[in-house]
């Protein structure tokens, strides 16, 4: 299970920097997007994945004797998931109104030289 | 010492923020709640400094989880000083922003945005937990992005998605590393992690994780050669946004950096050198930059890139002196940095342009104002005895002891550089005369006289702190002096948060 699970991050991480290499804002995404869920899945594999242990002390001992599914890193994915969905949803629309501006998907082309502020 | 008081500056401004939101579209109601919210952020901040510096570094454990097990909020001189002066920014950029944003932004909320900006950066400050430190980078990067795109000019959004795409892979490789470091150690409390982490067997995996700090931190903060996404985005935001991000939010970057590598990871020879290189090229690159911009905030955006490379100069040295002068630095640049955005803002309304060769004549139609830019300026490029002028006598001290003479030559190249762009600026924009086929669209003039008070008035109150920093340096100087010693030797830190257990083996 650990091999398997190292196998997916070390792909995910992967392809999510190859994919954000690309010129296309639509590859950026979903790069950003396998980039973040492989970091989930990098913590989650942290937490000591072991089956049938939950983390809950016997009532005659003080301290764990074994080891343990560890709970925290699943709180932390959790939290990190809500944040990247928060994140995502917030990129799309981005992207979304960008292409509807420039009419284009290519990142290079994102040159308007700026004169107008405030 | 627990104290419940330290997250009053992180309420003040959720607080503000949710009454803003029940008062949406009453862009009147919302100015005066923004100016004065700030202005009791302002107050609690100035509260908790004091306190902190009476009384020594200050904690809380949330809902009473003893640390290490809960998250932490811990206020020590370098936090307290921070959220002060973010603080300060805040306030003066509340006011400038009740004029220098138009009714459209307003409407579409910028006054709750900006106040959940100065809630994450005051959260950032505070926090002595490691995952909580993300969690507030985020409210931080989410609350910036809309800021950033807020108003939808064409602009603004290509360069949003630069600082979008980058900005979230910093906070994935951030998340990375703490998600190893939480493999290798088991904890997320800073204090408790600075403990475990020397009892690491491993120490080179120690060394990678903090390369994963450094690069999150290092594209947050824009050292070479992660800077490039800033200034292709700083410019095109509404002046008093741009204030806020580049007084603020580089500087995160660098609190965080400074927090990490003195608490946790404590700098080796490697990093050091790592952090010297990448120093000097910042400040080389961002000089450079510099030189070649015609537009007035991008040549900013270049300058915040540049002296961002004078503050990690010191943290490479990581001597008391250069601590210090980095410290120093980074008071001195929060104030001055976020003042010369809203001055681009001022410039923008007196004259409708920032191209340097369309401008001129200021000087000769409005002396005083331009009288009050000269000290900001003259502050930036550290004329004696202003503010800027004390923290370069200890980087470069500490770099002649150090024997650092590629820094000593950066620190003179980026200083020159600086002088000469600012130089040029002046004789550009105030001296010459208005060239004779440009048409002047001032809007400043016909402004009412309350309305350009609320222009210039934080320009004046940034301005008069800067005053206050450069000529009161002695004072300055106790407080920096404090923070250095805090963070070379963190014993007080571990002795705050985790009480006796920091010293039981």
């Amino acid at each position: 299970m650990e091999l398997l699970l190292v196998a997916v991050i070390g792909l995910l991480y992967a392809a999510g920097v190859y994919l954000i290499l690309r010129r296309s804002m639509v590859k950026l995404l979903l790069g950003i997007m396998l980039l973040g869920n492989a970091t989930n899945i990098l913590i989650f594999l942290l937490g000591n994945i072991t089956k049938g242990k939950p983390p809950v002390m016997d009532a005659n001992h003080n301290i764990f004797q074994d080891i343990y599914a560890d709970p925290i890193p699943q709180a932390l994915i959790l939290t990190a998931i809500v944040i990247s969905f928060a994140l995502t949803a917030f990129a799309i629309v981005l992207l979304k109104r960008v292409y509807a501006l420039v009419d284009t998907d290519d990142l290079d082309n994102l040159t308007t030289p700026e004169e107008e502020d405030i | 010492m627990i104290d419940n008081h330290i997250l009053a500056p992180v309420f003040i401004h959720l607080f503000t923020a949710i009454v803003q939101l029940i008062a949406w579209r009453k862009t009147v109601t919302q100015r005066f709640l923004g100016v004065g919210g700030t202005f009791i952020g302002l107050l609690i901040a100035i509260r908790l400094f004091t306190k902190v510096y009476e009384e020594g570094t200050l904690h809380l454990n949330a809902s009473n989880w003893e640390s290490p097990f809960g998250i932490v909020f811990v206020a020590d001189m370098l936090s307290a000083t921070m959220v002060l002066l973010t603080s300060i920014a805040g306030f003066a950029v509340a006011i400038f922003s009740s004029t220098g944003i138009s009714r459209q932004r307003m409407l579409y909320g910028y006054f709750p945005i900006f106040h959940f900006l100065l809630m994450g950066l005051n959260g950032a400050f505070l926090t002595g937990d490691i995952f909580n430190l993300y969690v507030w980078f985020e409210v931080v990067i989410i609350s910036s992005f809309v800021l950033m795109t807020l108003g939808g000019r064409k602009t603004q959004l290509e360069g949003a998605v630069k600082y979008m795409a980058m900005n979230i892979l910093a906070s994935t490789f951030f998340l990375t590393g703490i998600g190893i470091l939480y493999g290798i150690t088991g904890s997320l409390n800073m204090a408790d992690l600075a403990l475990k982490i020397k009892l690491i067997e491993n120490q080179s995996l120690v060394g990678i994780t903090s390369i994963f700090f450094l690069i999150g931190f290092g594209i947050k903060s824009a050292v070479f050669p992660l800077y490039y996404w800033l200034p292709s985005s700083y410019h095109t935001p509404p002046s008093a946004v741009a204030a806020t991000f580049g007084g603020l939010l580089t500087k995160v970057g660098i609190y965080a950096i400074l927090r990490v590598f003195s608490l946790i990871f404590i700098p080796d020879e490697f990093t050091k050198n790592l952090f010297m290189v990448m120093a000097v090229l910042t400040i080389l690159t961002g000089s450079f930059g510099a030189l070649i911009k015609s537009n007035i905030r991008r040549m900013f955006s270049y300058l915040i890139v540049c002296h961002i490379g004078f503050m990690l100069g010191g943290i490479a040295m990581f001597t008391k002196l250069a601590l210090m002068g980095t410290i120093f630095y980074l008071i001195h640049d929060i104030l001055v940095k976020t003042n010369m955005f809203l001055i681009a803002g001022v410039i923008r309304q007196l004259r409708g342009t920032l191209n340097m060769p369309k401008l001129g004549g200021l000087y000769h139609h409005y002396p005083m104002i331009s009288l009050l830019i000269a000290l900001v300026l003259f502050s930036l490029v550290g004329i004696p005895p202003l503010s800027g002028f004390w923290p370069k006598i200890y980087l470069f001290q500490s770099a002649f002891f150090d024997r650092q003479f590629f820094f000593v030559g950066a620190l003179i190249v980026g200083s020159l550089a600086t002088l000469y762009v600012i130089a040029n600026m002046w004789s550009e924009v105030f001296w010459k005369k208005t060239p004779q086929d440009v048409e002047v669209d001032d809007k400043f003039k016909d402004l009412a006289p309350f309305k350009k008070i609320l222009l210039i008035l934080p320009i004046l109150i940034l301005c008069s702190v800067t005053l206050y920093v450069g000529l009161n340096a002695e004072n300055i100087i106790q407080v920096v002096d404090r923070i250095t010693n805090e963070l070379l030797d963190t014993s007080s830190y571990l002795q705050t948060v985790l009480g006796d257990k920091a010293f039981r083996p």
